[in-house]
């Protein structure tokens, strides 16, 4: 049982006209297996979250504190964060030209084990899971996202959260830009990782389509920067049938007091 | 004629310039005066379109004359045996048939040199394994003036590696010659020691449909400096010049092609990838195709990529481009300069990969597409471990 917690968290980003406060005092707690949906109007500053959590370092965090099992992860480089079971699926991947897929799969699941992995049960457990999110075997050969389209990038996404097995996987819009297929593929792959019950996932997402797929057990609402409402998945019915009105209001009512 | 610069100057000194037309191009770029007398040509004095990247101070003499040879050059061949390996005097009438000097330096050196080494490839023979030639620098502040010509006569396919070492100031001519029909690749490789000074021109002559593949190595010496100019003696010509770079702290390493395509239906493909790192690292690369009249249904592409890895490095770029017919298959060229990517760093280390591998990753996936077409195994795996080595270096 892990948890990750994370505790009054502010952070901001330099920009042209000075540095900007994204993150307003972000408070969550996510215990193994669970699965909490994180939804806000676009600029609310999900993808800033995810990318704090990650230690993107274009992201500066001034102040809280994000505990994974009790250790400070705000302390941790970001491939320690990795190796520690913190995983973020991006919204935009990055292509890495010239590194094939194959070696970086390898080097990741390397990593994270601490060992490599024996060449033959890795080509197995590889094809595997590719065969599942519907992946060429090609793309093996492939540098890492390039020239992938927004669909192969996000199932890529997934496959790494298949084989790297995190126990917190942060997943940031991944079902944006995918077809009803592609989303259904990306879905399954994503029960798949959490079906024995020991994985927590932070979902966050801006449309509440992904969770026809996806029970979570949590809805939070997230705007101007921290959670302003959570509740259980009848939040996000709410959300389908009125939008973030309500809670884009209340904050602003909130401004003026 | 497009040309970009980059340089790191500090965290935000970040400077891209890229301009066309702004410089005042010279009459023509790939016609160029050739002669073998060294007085023909006047002492540059670095302001030239030739020499304006160039620190001259750090030349040690080589264009004005006052740099006397005072050692020698050794050279050792091996490899496979089905070389013929001659040393032979200024004399030789094969010598100078592949070009004439184009600059100062090179018809010092041509004036300058007392024995040149002449490697040829017997008519329609395929040795096995490459031919070795090692050039041994004159040693710690001397200077010596070099010629070696490689020939591949007719129907033969072979692979050359020009491997250059140690010390001193060198200014040197070298003739690639692929006679009709022949296959020939040249591996050349300038991994000196952080004090060497080269200016070196290649003269590369390709006969009715040769094929000439070069890979151009330079790692090592304070100063190199190589001329490549590459011209066609007829028809179905095809030439692949490759090249890799990586300039450290200090080091100024220019790389100056000319594909001078004078005949109809030839082919030539430049690329070349650079990464610079650590204080004044410099890198030029200047790549001139000209297509003349006669050259039609021409088929060229040049590109010069580089990746800037720390502040404080500078890369200059210029290709250039002059068409005399429009009977052409086709003609490009590109260049980028780019720093090293933050984002693709933080993707890998998002993964667990820790940051120095991360690096590695990056960078051998940058150069990888050249260094795989190395197929001598050997080589390549040396060039795969110098690289590493020279970030391992920049990582501490």
């Amino acid at each position: 049982m892990a948890t990750l917690e994370i505790k009054d968290l502010h952070a901001e980003v330099e920009t042209e006209e000075g540095s900007k406060e994204i993150l307003t005092g972000v408070n969550l707690t996510v215990s193994s297996g669970e699965t909490h949906a994180f939804m806000g109007p676009n600029g609310s500053g999900k993808s800033t979250l995810a990318y704090a959590l990650a230690g993107h370092p274009k992201y500066n965090v001034t102040s809280g504190s994000v505990l994974l099992d009790g250790e400070e992860v705000l302390e941790m480089s970001v491939d320690e964060r990795a190796r520690a079971g913190l995983f973020l699926a991006m919204q935009y991947p990055v292509e890495v030209p010239g590194v094939s897929m194959s070696n970086f799969l390898r080097s990741a699941a390397t990593a994270t084990r601490g060992e490599a992995p024996q060449i033959r049960h890795w080509v197995k457990e590889v094809k595997q899971a590719m065969g599942n999110l519907e992946i060429d075997e090609s793309f093996s050969e492939r540098s890492v996202n390039e020239g992938f389209s927004g669909g192969e990038k996000k199932r890529h996404e997934i496959l790494q959260l298949d084989l790297l097995k995190p126990k917190f996987a942060v997943l940031d819009e991944t079902d944006s830009g995918l077809d009803v297929d592609a989303l259904r593929v990306v879905s399954d792959g994503i029960n798949r990782y959490t079906e024995d019950g020991d994985k927590g996932v932070l979902l966050i997402t801006h449309y509440t389509r992904i969770l026809e797929h996806i029970k979570p057990d949590y809805v939070h609402v997230f705007v101007g920067g921290r959670v302003v409402e959570s509740g259980g998945p009848e939040l996000a019915d709410e959300l389908e049938k009125s939008g973030y009105v309500r809670f884009a209001g209340k904050k602003e009512a909130a401004a003026q007091s | 004629m497009t040309e970009s610069t980059l340089e790191t100057t500090g965290p935000s000194g970040l400077e891209e310039h890229s301009h066309g037309g702004t410089e005042v191009p010279p009459a023509s770029r790939g016609h160029r005066f050739t002669s073998y007398d060294v007085e023909a040509f006047e002492v540059p004095g670095g302001r030239e379109e030739d020499w304006r990247f160039t620190p001259m101070k750090r030349l040690h003499g080589l264009h004005d004359g006052s740099a006397a040879a005072t050692g020698s050059l050794q050279v050792e061949v091996g490899g496979d045996s089905a070389a013929r390996v001659e040393t032979v005097g200024r004399d030789d009438q094969r010598l100078g048939t592949a070009g004439a000097p184009a600059d100062r330096i090179a018809a010092q050196a041509w004036c300058s040199f007392t024995e040149a080494t002449v490697v040829t490839v017997p008519k329609d023979t395929q040795p096995a394994d490459a031919i070795v030639v090692t050039v041994h620098g004159p040693g710690r502040e001397r200077t010596a003036y070099g010629h070696i010509q490689v020939r591949a006569e007719p129907l033969s396919e072979s692979v050359v590696v020009l491997d250059y070492r140690g010390s001193g100031v060198i200014g040197e001519n070298v003739e690639l010659i692929a006679e009709d029909s022949a296959r020939l690749s040249v591996i050349t490789i300038h991994d000196f020691e952080n004090d060497a000074t080269q200016v070196s021109s290649e003269h590369v002559h390709l006969g009715k449909d040769a094929v000439f593949r070069h890979f151009a190595v330079s790692l090592g010496g304070d100063l190199v400096r190589v001329n490549t100019k590459v011209s066609y003696g007829d028809r179905g010509g095809d030439a692949d010049m490759l090249g890799v770079y990586f300039s450290d702290k200090g080091q100024h390493l220019e790389h100056r092609l000319l594909m001078d395509h004078s005949q109809p239906n030839c082919r030539s493909n430049v690329t070349y990838k650079g990464a610079l790192q650590g204080d004044s690292a410099r890198s030029v690369w200047i790549g001139d195709v000209l297509i003349q009249a006669a050259a039609e249904n021409t088929e060229t592409f040049e590109l010069n990529r580089n990746l800037v890895l720390t502040e404080g490095a500078r890369a200059d770029s210029v290709p250039n481009l002059e068409i005399e017919t429009g009977e052409i298959v086709g003609a490009g060229h590109a260049s980028a300069i780019g720093r090293f990517d933050d984002e693709q760093l933080f993707y890998l280390q998002a993964r667990g990969i820790p940051y120095d591998q991360a690096r590695r990753l990056v960078v051998r996936g940058f150069f990888g597409e050249i260094l795989q077409k190395i197929t001598v195994a050997e080589i390549r795996e040396r060039l795969e471990a110098a690289i590493d080595e020279e970030l391992a270096a920049a990582g501490t």
